[in-house]
């Protein structure tokens, strides 16, 4: 607010000096008012997604790209996370000759905090971004305008199926993560503890109870509707051509990211108290 | 499409409509009407609202104060969801084309069509009529990025009148274009006028447009564009002309008063 602003034809106009709490106020103010707009974008998905038009291939590709094209890097990621957890806490075991429970320990970080938080972090990478900056170039090249004008809401063809697919898909890529993510854990615990496989897996397998694995596949739903609803609406609000996308782009992984970690946590405490 | 038959209102009504944003006021009270069956030439410099008045007008964007009425209905009464049914019955044209880039042209076209579950069939009958028209057949497997700036004008045209609307808003559609390229695409206007009577409001900062649409019309039997008799005359088409200025419409006639005309500012135009 307090930059030089841009004027209709492009020049560069002097602002005219404003009191410093008039433009902490217009902060705040644009903050809360891009807060309630969000809601209200992310409200009308979920509302979408019970009356008719459907737009099920568009859902259907979304699933691919969101999906699928997140599977390389999520195994990847997911066998260093399980890896680097047993390297680092190898010696601590060892030390206090308790290297049997490492599978426990592992399976119950995994399961709970860092597969959800990881793959959703990965993803917001991935797609938030991705999702803005598809968005934000149809808004810049008016093709959300000429949907409009065919009479498409793009709501419905443009929110509603990333909306879906995101929620749908992301629990599934936390599975793939946390199984990859132990089997990298089973990699190191042999290599440096010499763990035998039943004595990992059997750990691994039943530490977790019921409540960690709903705790830690309800998450990415949350994480999910989090990562497509911010990309779509910073996406559909860019405004000034190639760089307000860039920046849509940046703040909808920036935004995506921050909400994921914070959500993480009040929804730890939230599901603690529900299912302790 | 039954709303347009009833002749004697016209079919869109603007009235002392205005917009403005952050920087100031745009248009200040826009007054005007357009008949059925008539073509609105909007004039004005660059900057002075032609896009805005179109976006309008097809209810994509929506006025401070004022009334603006199309086809007979109120667009200010109506939510966005009836918005999007009644879009339905207008073609756009926007000035840039805004195809959709990741779609190939039969897609582009088709793209209302398959909106509403026409069969496919009927989708790939029309489609081809349709770029037939603007004669772009060939172009049909490629995608926007593949073409020319003309070449994506005319699939922008073909794209907005594949669902034969009767009312077609066209955005500066010879802007940056050759010389050429521009008399096809004014031809297509005029054919598209004369065959099938579409209500046209055209936004332009060419005058030699406006006359040319003025002055001629797409005979049926010749196939051709021939000398029209008189704007107007034995009830054929209409051409109406709007030049905006500072917000305003600073004149308002046909192409006569506007070629005869004293006025220091619209003489700039005529050169
Ligand atoms: N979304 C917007 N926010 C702020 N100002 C806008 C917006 N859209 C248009 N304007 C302003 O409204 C004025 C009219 O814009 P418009 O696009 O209608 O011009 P135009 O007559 O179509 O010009 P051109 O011939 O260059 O296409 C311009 O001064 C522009 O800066
Ligand atoms: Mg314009």
């Amino acid at each position: 607010m307090a930059t030089l602003t841009p004027n209709r034809t492009g020049q560069q106009v002097e602002p005219e000096s404003r009191p410093l709490k008039s433009v902490v106020n217009d902060a705040i103010k644009s903050a809360l008012l891009s807060v309630q707009d969000n809601s209200v974008l992310a409200w009308k998905s979920i509302v979408d997604v019970f009356s008719p038009p459907f737009y099920f291939r568009d859902l259907l590709d979304q699933m691919d790209v969101i999906g699928v094209g997140s599977l390389p890097i999520i195994v990847l990621t997911g066998f260093f996370i399980g890896a680097i957890l047993v390297l680092q806490t190898a010696a601590q075991f060892a030390r206090f000759g308790t290297t049997a429970l490492t599978g426990d320990a592992v399976s119950l970080a995994l399961i709970k905090e860092l597969g959800p938080t990881i793959t959703a972090l990965l993803v917001a990478g991935r797609s938030a971004s991705g999702i803005a900056s598809e968005l934000g170039s149809m808004v810049v090249t008016e093709q959300v305008d000429a949907m409009r004008a065919m009479g498409t809401d793009p709501g419905r063809k443009l929110v509603t199926p990333r909306m879906v697919a995101t929620v749908l898909v992301l629990p599934l890529l936390v599975g793939v993560a946390d199984f990859v993510g132990l089997i990298g854990a089973y990699f190191v615990a042999h290599m440096t503890l010499g763990l035998s496989g039943p004595e990992f897996w059997n750990h691994a397998i039943n530490a977790p109870g019921t409540n960690d694995l709903i705790q830690g596949l309800s998450k990415p739903l949350v994480f999910g509707f989090i990562i497509a609803t911010v990309g779509c609406f910073k996406g559909l609000k860019v405004r000034g051509g190639t760089q307000g996308v860039g920046r849509a782009t940046t703040s909808a992984v920036v935004i995506a990211s921050v909400s994921i970690l914070v959500t993480g946590f009040f929804l730890d405490k939230l599901l603690l108290w529900f299912v302790p | 499409m039954t709303i347009a038959a009833d002749t004697a209102r016209p079919a869109i009504i603007f009235d002392n409509v205005r917009l403005g944003f952050e920087e100031g006021d745009v248009l200040r009270g826009i007054s005007f009407s357009v008949a059925p069956r008539e073509t609105a030439v909007l004039l004005g410099e660059t900057g002075t609202g032609k896009t805005l008045v179109l976006k309008l007008a097809a209810g994509l964007i929506r006025p401070d104060s004022g009334r603006i009425e199309v086809l007979g209905r109120d667009l200010g009464a109506m939510t966005e969801r009836d918005l999007l049914d009644f879009r339905r019955e207008i073609g756009f044209v926007f000035q840039e084309g805004a195809l959709f880039d990741s779609l190939t042209v039969e897609e582009n076209v088709a793209f209302r069509l398959r909106e509403e579950h026409v069969d496919e069939d009927e989708i790939a009958a029309r489609v081809h009529e349709s770029l037939e028209f603007v004669e772009m057949a060939e172009a049909i497997a490629k995608l926007p990025g593949e073409l020319s700036g003309g070449m994506r004008r005319r699939v922008s045209i073909a794209r907005a009148l594949v669902s034969r609307p009767s009312i077609v808003l066209y955005d500066s559609p010879t802007a940056g274009l050759d010389p050429v390229t521009s008399q096809k695409i004014i031809t297509l206007i005029l054919r598209l006028r004369d065959l099938q009577g579409v209500t046209a409001l055209m936004a332009t900062h060419r005058l030699q447009d406006a006359f040319a649409l003025a002055n001629f019309r797409f005979d049926p039997k010749l196939c051709r564009v021939v000398r029209a008799a008189e704007n107007g005359a034995r009830g054929g088409p209409k051409t109406g002309f709007f030049v905006l200025r500072e917000g305003r419409i600073y004149f308002e006639g046909d192409q006569h008063q506007i070629r005869d005309t004293q006025d220091a500012y619209l003489a700039r135009f005529l050169e």
